[in-house]
């Protein structure tokens, strides 16, 4: 809502306040100011002129030859506006003005005939194109008759103006009128203002004579008030009702439009006049839409309308979509003589629907929309007749044709001095509130610190103590409260294990040298349905579709992480990034049934994409990329930080190198994967060879063991004992471990790879193993021969398990 | 026996101070000083000498013995320190060459300024809650008094995925969750930061997917002023002791009164520059005192219980403390991005 200062003091006393101290105020106590607009860059020295001749320039077809009396010289000036004509009162430009832009006006010669300044235009003045009248927007401006000559052109054209543009909140209708923004004005600044009542003269006929009214339905449509006007003349509206348009950001048209248009912004009561002859009805009837009914609206498109439409209907035909747009048929013109002037109050639900169903917002529907003050309406439709009688020489018809629902009744709220302190930690007194209650304008009565306060209708935003404790305090002023400190400041607040441990990972992966990532949750339905970890595959039931995405690209709720990790390194691949480590704890969702209806399972991930060189060292040549093994050691490690125990499994998984995937294992259930990406998707995706790791992190968290006890440092000495078997190269080293775990029971303590060997020496398809093994027991010293037993038992299982041999 | 000493002596120190290797000096300790040494000898020699001379003589002998193990020795660690400045000069190398560079990642600036937050309202004693980010209707919106065709529901374009689900457009339902489970009688006293969406197409300062960190503290007899304490106390651990901050009347349905809290203008110091848009103050965050509504939602009494909530935007915070301009940069995830947070 933009607020003209020049209007807003004709109505409140704002003198004292620049116009940037006026603008904190309303933001600290009410309502949010978006900008202010101080007339800079204004124009200067345009006086009001006369042009007593205008003939066409001797050497110019365009241009226009004209002798203009500013009062106290005559000056030619040449113009080539299409629409300047002898005697019009125009603005001009004299040598020295500057106009907006810093041009400056020169004395000047112009195919060959003197020019000694400039007839204007609006928009060469500053003024928006949108909001010049239609008449002037491909030509000069040109002033009422009665137009003094040699005036300032700049005031008489309100350019002078201050505008407060104000961002007003869903709860505060109340101020999207000036009517609203003046009480708000006095309420702050500790002023008086009170909205006049309108009046003018009737004629003995009476409206309802002419047109009656008819609801039928009371809820959608509680009030319909219908002025008749007689004699209207359409013409151009006065400057200053223009002006005030211009500045609240709206393209004046004639008197009549203007003046629905004026009392909307005065008022905040959106009307509409309909051409009584083109009505064509004695009655009005307002109804719902018959489905499919069809209405042609003043924007000249064909609407279909469906049973939830309000109409305003002159008993057969819909002429009005309530609300939000009124019809072509009924619309005033040119010749219009009579008017029917609706004031009404429609359901705010209603108006929403049928502007939310035709994509047509507009300053009117928005206010139905947002709510009316109930005591305003019929109000707002007298101040539209006194103004039509003014400027449109017409004569009101007696009275109004209406039917009327509308609740009056003012709001009553008890409120206690004590309870207000309360909650708001202030130490008022009574006289205090009565203060604020007084600025406020609003009724009470009170006994006792108790006040029973009446909320006056145009604050149909408040309801309940609470509504009342925030006028009080907004009032009273958000920077008079003290700072305290809640009284359970001094317990203790903290990290869930869970919380604790999540970050725990991250920290130990950014050690690992991943950088943390955030991606999407949203994706397309390929990427959404893509790499999901194979624990997942059994329950899950596809990716979850938005009802009505943006785009495509965002319309899935992921599976799977992995596929926008990977587009990360593709984007930072292509910005020739080359060495990249990512990782993501991020959630991927499940759905529990096949319609997707119900809430889906959320499952935190722990995933990781690398690709390109792993271990760098430029001036020693050492260059290492990423492989298998460096993914698995961070992997490992992550179940070591965790205190969890893996287990790997050869694993096959869409979108994985079959070769180089493993199925990560923990307590005997698969809990995630890792590999390389298929070298049919790298290629596919612009990637590198890229490794990557996927692991359901809330299920690791449940397994964590919460209470870690304490193991003994071991006092007896350990034996260690080296072996290398051959075996055939498909043996995995994991299922010798395995045995040697096994066969070698109790006194094996470890046993790690060493060395991994295949070539020279060696039978083809053979392949060395070299294990490290270590041998312990808690309690004591081990002997040579216990040790030299349990040996020959693992050596016994390795070569009948596995078919290997010790090598020589 | 006398002469033949000293002879000696002189013959070891005069070999001491020839000998120009380690083991060179090592044969001059065995030839003279070993169980089979000239020194020995005269030692075993002494038999034949006369009562009175004995003691003489093999004090004589010690002290030619102790004279050449002296020599030795100061010759030895000469040459020990010789050889050691020969190898540290061999062993210098090029200091200014680069080192090894080690892999270290990092975290996601957002992860950095959301566990800053978190561990500040930790210190004032605030729990953190999580919740899940595909929501219920009534979650996200009926219980925190927005019902079905509430006008402020256009405040914020949801992705809906069902009539009764929808991807959560704030964290608040976590609010809701939280006092429901407490059944209407114990304190809450929480924050929950966590992943929104909303329907919003992506440019420099929208996004549709986005973070959030929201509180909530309910309990008998809180006041607005301790809503103020509290966020004094946020705002001056967060961007400054010399920070002032404001309150201003606004609007959210799920608290009234509704604030939003400023703080003044670090950049010109609260006179008006472009980065406040000539105000002098910054917009932080919303707040409010809970809604009774919402409170009698979720089983609070709200004639004795009374709370307060606030709500504010980590990718805000982020921009205005690292003078970022485009919310995307937080989700495109360019390395060159991300690592100049690290430490962010
Ligand atoms: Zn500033």
């Amino acid at each position: 809502m933009l607020i003209s200062l020049n209007w807003l003091k004709e109505l409140v006393d704002i003198s004292g306040y620049s116009t940037e101290e006026l603008a904190e105020i309303i933001t600290k106590t009410g309502i949010e100011v978006d900008g202010v607009y101080e007339p800079e860059d204004l124009p200067e020295n345009i006086i009001v002129g006369n042009i007593l001749s205008c003939e066409q320039h001797p050497n110019a077809d365009k241009l226009s030859l004209c002798q203009v009396d500013t009062g106290k010289e005559t000056l030619q000036i040449v113009c080539g506006a299409p629409n300047v004509r002898a005697g019009q009162k125009v603005a001009v430009a004299k040598p020295g003005a500057v106009l907006p832009g810093n041009f400056e006006i020169k004395q000047t010669e112009l195919r060959g005939e003197e020019s000694n300044g400039m007839i204007c235009s609006l928009q060469e003045l500053g003024v928006k194109e949108e909001d010049v009248p239609e008449a002037f927007i491909d030509g000069i401006f040109v002033f009422p008759d009665e137009t003094e000559i040699g005036e300032d052109a700049v005031e008489l054209l309100n350019l002078d103006d201050s505008i407060i543009e104000l961002d007003v909140t869903p709860n505060r209708a109340d101020a999207l009128s000036m009517a609203g923004v003046a009480y708000e004005t006095a309420a702050a600044l500790d002023r008086e203002y009170e909205l006049e009542s309108p009046s003018y003269e009737e004629t003995k006929e009476k409206a309802n004579d002419y047109v009656t009214v008819k609801i039928e339905n009371e809820e959608a449509n509680p009030y319909y008030g219908a002025f008749v006007i007689q004699d209207v003349e359409v013409k151009e509206s006065p400057l200053w009702l223009k002006n005030r348009l211009m500045a609240a950001d709206t393209r004046p048209i004639n008197n009549v439009v203007d003046i629905t248009n004026y009392v909307l912004l005065e008022y905040g009561q959106p009307l509409h006049a309909f051409d009584f002859d083109r009505f064509n009805s004695e009655e009005i009837v307002t109804r719902y839409a018959e489905e499919g009914e069809q209405i042609k609206t003043l924007d000249g498109k064909i609407r279909t309308l469906s049973s939830h439409h309000l109409v305003i209907t002159n008993g057969e035909k819909a002429h009005a979509m309530a609300g939000v747009m009124g019809g072509a048929e009924s619309e005033v013109h040119e010749g219009t003589t009579t008017l029917i002037l609706e004031a009404a109050y429609f359901d705010p639900r209603v108006v929403r629907q049928g502007a939310k169903d035709h994509e047509l917002r507009s300053e009117s529907s928005v206010r139905f929309e947002k709510g009316l003050d109930v005591n305003r309406v019929r109000q707002a439709g007298e101040r539209a007749c006194e103004l039509l009688e003014k400027y449109a020489g017409a004569s009101i018809l007696k009275g109004v044709s209406e039917e009327d629902h509308l609740n009056r009744e003012e709001t009553k709220i008890r409120m206690e001095t004590q309870r207000l302190n309360d909650r708001l930690g202030t130490s008022m007194i009574s006289e205090d509130v009565k203060e604020i209650l007084r600025r406020l304008q609003f009724g009470y009565e009170e006994k006792k610190d108790v006040f029973d306060v009446q909320v006056p209708t145009r604050r149909f935003d408040i309801a309940i103590f609470e509504d009342m404790l925030e006028e009080i305090a907004r009032i009273y002023g958000y920077d008079r409260l003290p700072y305290t400190l809640p009284n359970s400041a001094h317990q203790a607040g903290g990290l869930t294990e869970e919380q604790r441990l999540k970050r725990d990972v991250k920290t130990y992966l950014e050690g690992a040298g991943l950088s943390e990532t955030i991606t999407y949750s949203l994706t397309d339905k390929v990427s959404a349905e893509q790499m999901i970890s194979p624990e997942l595959q059994e329950e899950e039931q596809g990716a979850i579709r938005l009802a009505m995405p943006m785009s495509e690209d965002h319309s899935h709720l992921r599976l799977s992480i992995l596929p926008e990790l990977l587009r990360t390194h593709r984007y930072n691949l292509a910005r020739q990034q080359q060495n990249l480590a990512y990782y993501e704890l991020g959630k991927v969702f499940i759905s529990e049934d096949e319609e997707h209806q119900k809430q889906p399972r959320e499952i935190t991930r722990a995933a990781g994409a690398i690709s390109g060189n792993w271990v760098t060292h430029p001036w020693q040549q050492e260059k290492k990329e990423v492989d298998f093994y460096v993914v698995k050691g961070i992997v490992e490690g992550l179940a070591e930080r965790l205190g969890v125990t893996f287990s790997y499994m050869k694993g096959e998984l869409e979108g994985m190198h079959p070769g180089r995937t493993a199925l990560v294992v923990c307590e005997d259930e698969p809990v995630g994967f890792m590999g390389q990406v298929h070298p049919r998707y790298q290629k596919e995706w612009d990637l590198r060879e890229t490794y990557v790791f996927d692991l359901n992190l809330d299920r690791l968290l449940e397994i964590y063991e919460k209470e870690e006890t304490f193991e003994q440092i071991p006092r007896y000495p350990s034996v260690s004992r080296d072996i290398a078997l051959v075996v055939d190269e498909e043996t995995w080293a994991g299922d010798i471990e395995v045995t040697i775990l096994e066969a070698g029971a109790p006194l094996i303590k470890q046993v790690k790879v060493f060395d991994v060997y295949q070539g020279e020496h060696l039978e083809d398809g053979k392949k060395s193993l070299a294990f490290n093994l270590l041998y312990q027991d808690p309690e004591r010293t081990l002997k040579d021969k216990e040790v030299e037993k349990a040996h020959g038992a693992i050596l016994e299982q390795v070569a009948s398990q596995h078919n290997a041999s010790l090598r020589q | 026996m006398k002469e033949r000493l000293e002879e000696l002596e002189q013959e070891a120190i005069l070999k001491v101070e020839k000998a120009e290797t380690i083991d060179a000096l090592k044969n001059v300790r065995v030839e003279y000083l070993g169980k089979k040494g000239p020194i020995t000898e005269v030692l075993r020699g002494m038999g034949k000498l006369s009562k009175e001379e004995r003691p003489v003589i093999g004090q004589l002998a010690n002290e030619v013995r102790e004279k050449i193990s002296v020599a030795i020795d100061e010759k030895q660690s000469k040459l020990e320190d010789e050889a050691l400045e020969e190898q540290l000069k061999d062993e210098s190398i090029d200091v200014t060459l680069p080192g090894r560079p080690v892999q270290v990642g990092g975290p996601h600036l957002l992860t950095s300024i959301i566990e800053e937050i978190e561990d500040l309202f930790i210190g004032m004693g605030f729990d953190i809650r999580e919740g899940p980010e595909v929501e219920t209707d009534y979650y996200n919106f009926e219980a925190l008094n927005l019902p079905k065709g509430h006008p402020a529901r256009d405040m914020q374009d949801t992705f809906y995925i069902t009539e009764e689900l929808l991807m959560r457009t704030h964290t608040s339902p976590v609010q809701a969750r939280t006092m429901g489970q407490k059944d209407g009688k114990e304190p809450v006293k929480m924050i929950c930061p966590g992943k929104v969406y909303r329907r919003d197409t992506d440019d420099a300062t929208h996004s549709h997917q986005f973070t959030q960190i929201e509180g909530l503290l309910v309990d008998e007899n809180v006041r607005m002023s301790d809503l103020k304490g509290v966020l004094q106390t946020f705002a001056h651990k967060m961007f400054g002791e010399e920070r002032e901050i404001r309150l201003r009347p606004s609007f959210f349905p799920f608290t009234e009164p509704s604030v939003e809290m400023d703080i003044s203008c670090k950049m010109c110091g609260g006179k008006g520059c472009s980065v406040c848009k000539g105000s002098g103050w910054i917009e932080i965050l919303g707040a409010g005192m809970v809604h009774p509504n919402v409170l009698e939602m979720s089983g609070y009494d709200s004639k004795k219980y009374s709370g307060f909530a606030f709500g504010m935007g980590p990718e805000r915070i982020a921009m205005l403390k690292h003078g970022i301009d485009d919310i995307r940069h937080f989700y495109t995830n360019d390395v060159r991005f991300l690592s100049q947070y690290h430490n962010a």
